[in-house]
């Protein structure tokens, strides 16, 4: 049967099939090395640690490692389905439970980094150079005045997590309907922050997407930092082989060896935006480690060095 | 000598209705066989059987001796034996040259050949010209015409039409018979047509039958079906009167 | 409003300074969505024309009753939202799933079987109308001029192009817009799996706007091109 086309739409076809199968030849030439998957949340995965970081572990063991992004609670719901090889968040409560489970193993803290308030440049509450719990109950009491506003992630990640805490430390259960001035945004944190440069609000962040933001956030300024209850420790935790023995769990355990290695500790502190160091190695600063939440992490290190 | 066509009581009901009742004919070859008879007769079905577009609730037809219900697996085959003009005929949506090259091209005929044969239809129809024009902008009379065209292209023993000149213009109507009398006259191409037009019928059979209720009522050569019918009923249709 | 102009200027600098991450977003997209809408077609449009032709062919009630039960189910799928079908593809590839062991989960292949969920359906039904709207006067035409079945299947088809052009463009739409079923099963993984609609969403989440708002553009030019070559194929059709 004779198909006539105009011989300009056959052109036109056939381009364009050129052009889908140029692209699609990444597909079948992909060398399928090794594939670890690596769980994190969205925040720790923009401040571009792991961007740096993960290179040199792929070199030095030939093997690709993917990043989901997510947010903590669906970072360890992924890995405890079995989907990801581990995990990396910065949630205490979450990750014990993780752990209880049994579907999670080996806790052990790698870094951490800090929590800042930021807040409008003239502090209306007045907070500037206090420790955290005196900001809160000072931005409290300014809120029911009506002079100020807080803005809350109010998205569940680890940093609005650490914020209710605090607010719970000093017995507030914060809600917008409960309280005016508490505004919840249930967004990201670059979001949160370009909502608190228009409304002249506070809020806690981190500080590597406050480095980010800086310059286009005129109204706002660093007003209290470097207490310890602001501190954000990070944990690498394992997705347990007996539960999911088709995963790659010997890379994993050497991507967290390399970690807390020395050699990872130091890229780690060498890792800077805008000058700044951002994460602060903990690995093995015991001491540090437990008042940050890791009772075993003596332990738990010695355990991975015993490893191969 | 075998006739090129026999139906053999055909029974069909559509719908409930009894279309076709008892009915058979036969057409030897190089006859001009016209069937007349009032609207819904039934002459549509006739030839849609014919063509094997349909199917007959009893009854058969025969072409050239062999049956149509014996070979139904090759439909295809029967089918390119003749060729159909119906009274409104959709053609496909591509230029006037790929309309009436279609039926040489699926018999795969080379394209050269094919070439000449559209021109040579094209000036048969007077349409020459028109190659490139999409078909389904064509008027209704130029339209007819491709689709005779088309049934002349492939030069077929058989040539069935079906009120071909009901709805058209009288220059596109006198043309059409013309061309299909010579084929008739000078190629020898056996063709059935049906009308209700008394006088197409008259200048053009030279046998005609009369349809009525499904039955023919009486078939005879022309000079003598028009001047002397047999049957009452036939007497009245060509009087004009309406005939139940 | 001086802002928004500045982040605009902004994104347009990094299309054409030719960011390699968002040409890599770009190539993804296109890659997957067109791979989709390629081999769904290849499947949808005999499925479609089988299906659409069917009718013609059977008077028995069984050919009837078959051909009804497949339509419905090319229908109930063309329905189906693709965020849905992403979960169950997940459910399937996870490594708790049936089909964990192949490995498929995160990354561009599962993708690519999300995406043909939907564009399958899609052509399949559309196609099914096409060929629904060429008539049986056509078919009787081709038969009569001594068509074989292949031979009257493929001038249905062409008579039918017009309609089953749209579905190829529309299913294009579809699926390069589409983004809750890659998001699941594709893990928006940077470089691997992120393509331009989930790109668009975690730019957007993080405050990055500049680089969403670039995305959104070469998005919503490829968009727009689809939505123009589907008015041309519309117009054309009309002018008869």
């Amino acid at each position: 049967m004779v198909l006539r086309m105009r011989y300009g739409k056959l052109i036109f076809v056939i381009l364009l099939t050129a052009m889908v199968a140029v692209t699609a030849i990444p597909w079948f030439s992909g060398s399928h090395s090794e594939r670890l998957i690596l769980a994190t949340t969205t925040s720790t995965y923009d401040s571009g640690l792991l961007d740096y970081l993960i290179p040199f572990f792929e070199q030095k063991y030939r093997v690709r490692v993917d990043v989901l992004p997510k947010g903590t609670g669906e970072a360890i719901e992924i890995t405890k389905r079995g989907d990801a090889d581990l995990v990396l968040v910065h949630s205490r409560t979450l990750e014990e439970q993780f752990v209880n489970s049994e579907y999670g193993i080996h806790r052990v803290g790698v870094m951490y980094n800090d929590f800042i308030i930021v807040g409008p440049s003239n502090d209306p509450a007045g907070i500037r150079g206090t420790n955290a719990t005196s900001a809160f109950i000072r931005i409290a009491e300014a809120g029911g005045k009506g002079n100020v506003k807080f803005i809350s992630r109010a998205d569940k990640s680890g940093t609005n997590i650490l914020e209710l805490k605090m607010w719970d430390s000093i017995g507030i259960e914060p809600s917008h309907t409960k309280y005016s001035w508490y505004w919840e945004a249930q967004t990201g944190m670059g979001f949160t922050l370009r909502m608190c440069n228009e409304n002249n609000a506070y809020t806690l962040t981190d500080r590597a997407t406050w480095l980010t933001f800086k310059n286009q956030l005129t109204n706002l300024d660093s007003l209290v930092e470097k207490d310890e209850i602001l501190l954000n420790p990070y944990a690498l935790i394992l997705l347990n082989p007996d539960k999911y023995p088709q995963r790659n769990y010997k890379m994993a355990l050497a991507f967290v060896k390399f970690c807390i290695s020395s050699e990872g500790q130091n890229l780690i502190s060498s890792f800077k935006k805008e000058d700044t160091t951002l994460f602060m190695p903990m690995a093995r600063d015991f001491e540090k480690a437990t008042r940050l939440g890791f009772p075993n992490q003596a332990q738990e290190v010695s355990w991975y060095d015993s490893q191969q | 000598m075998t006739p090129l066509l026999e139906v053999r009581n055909l029974y069909k009901t559509y719908d409930g209705v009894e279309v076709l009742r008892g009915l058979g004919f036969t057409v030897d070859k190089e006859e001009f066989f016209v069937i007349i008879g009032p609207n819904g007769a039934g002459k549509t079905t006739i030839l849609r059987i014919l063509d094997l577009l349909d199917y007959p609730d009893r009854g058969e037809v025969f072409f050239n001796g062999i049956s149509s219900t014996q070979y139904a697996r090759v439909k295809y085959v029967l089918r390119r034996m003749m060729a159909v003009v119906f009274q409104r005929t959709r053609l496909f949506d591509m230029s006037v040259f790929d309309n009436i090259a279609y039926g040489l091209r699926i018999r795969g005929v080379r394209e050269a050949d094919v070439h000449r044969m559209v021109e040579r239809t094209l000036s048969l129809v007077k349409l020459r010209g028109f190659e490139k024009r999409n078909a389904l902008t064509l008027s209704g009379g130029e339209a007819q015409r491709v689709a005779l065209a088309q049934a002349l292209a492939i030069e077929t023993e058989l040539l069935l039409l079906d009120e071909p000149t009901a709805n058209l213009d009288p220059a596109s109507a006198s043309l059409i018979e013309k061309v299909v009398a010579s084929i008739n006259r000078e190629k020898g191409v056996t063709v059935i047509l049906t009308t209700h037009n008394l006088f197409q019928a008259r200048r053009l059979a030279n046998r005609v039958a009369f349809l009525l209720n499904g039955e023919i009522v009486e078939v005879g050569a022309t000079k003598d079906f028009f001047a002397k019918p047999q049957d009452a009923r036939t007497k009245a249709f060509l009087e004009g009167k309406m005939v139940f | 409003m001086n802002e928004m102009l500045e982040g605009f200027l902004r994104a347009l600098q990094l299309i054409f300074s030719l960011n390699p991450e968002i040409l890599n977003i770009s190539a993804l997209s296109l890659r997957v969505s067109g791979l989709a809408v390629i081999l769904g077609s290849l499947v949808g449009i005999p499925t479609g024309t089988a299906l659409g032709l069917m009718q013609f062919i059977g008077k028995r009630s069984l050919i009837r009753i078959s051909n009804v039960l497949m339509r419905t189910t090319v229908n109930a799928f063309m329905g189906l939202p693709p965020v849905f079908v992403g979960l169950v593809i997940y459910l399937l590839l996870s490594t708790s799933g049936p089909f964990g062991p192949l490995h498929l989960l995160y990354t561009p292949t599962a993708m690519l079987i999300v995406q043909l969920i939907l564009t399958i359906p899609v052509v399949t039904g559309i196609t099914i109308s096409a060929v629904d709207g060429v008539g049986e006067e056509v078919r009787d035409r081709a038969l009569s001029l001594g068509a074989t079945s292949w031979q009257l299947a493929s001038t249905i088809v062409r008579e039918a192009r017009g309609g089953i052009l749209t579905a190829i463009v529309a299913s294009f739409g579809a699926a390069i817009s589409e983004v809750g079923g890659i998001m699941i099963v594709g893990g928006n993984i940077r470089w691997f799996t992120r393509a331009l609609t989930t790109a668009i969403m975690y730019e957007t989440a993080l405050g990055e706007f500049e680089m969403a708002l670039a995305l959104g553009i070469i998005l919503l030019m490829l968009a727009f091109i689809v939505n123009l070559s589907l008015a041309f194929l519309q117009l054309r059709g009309v002018r008869r």
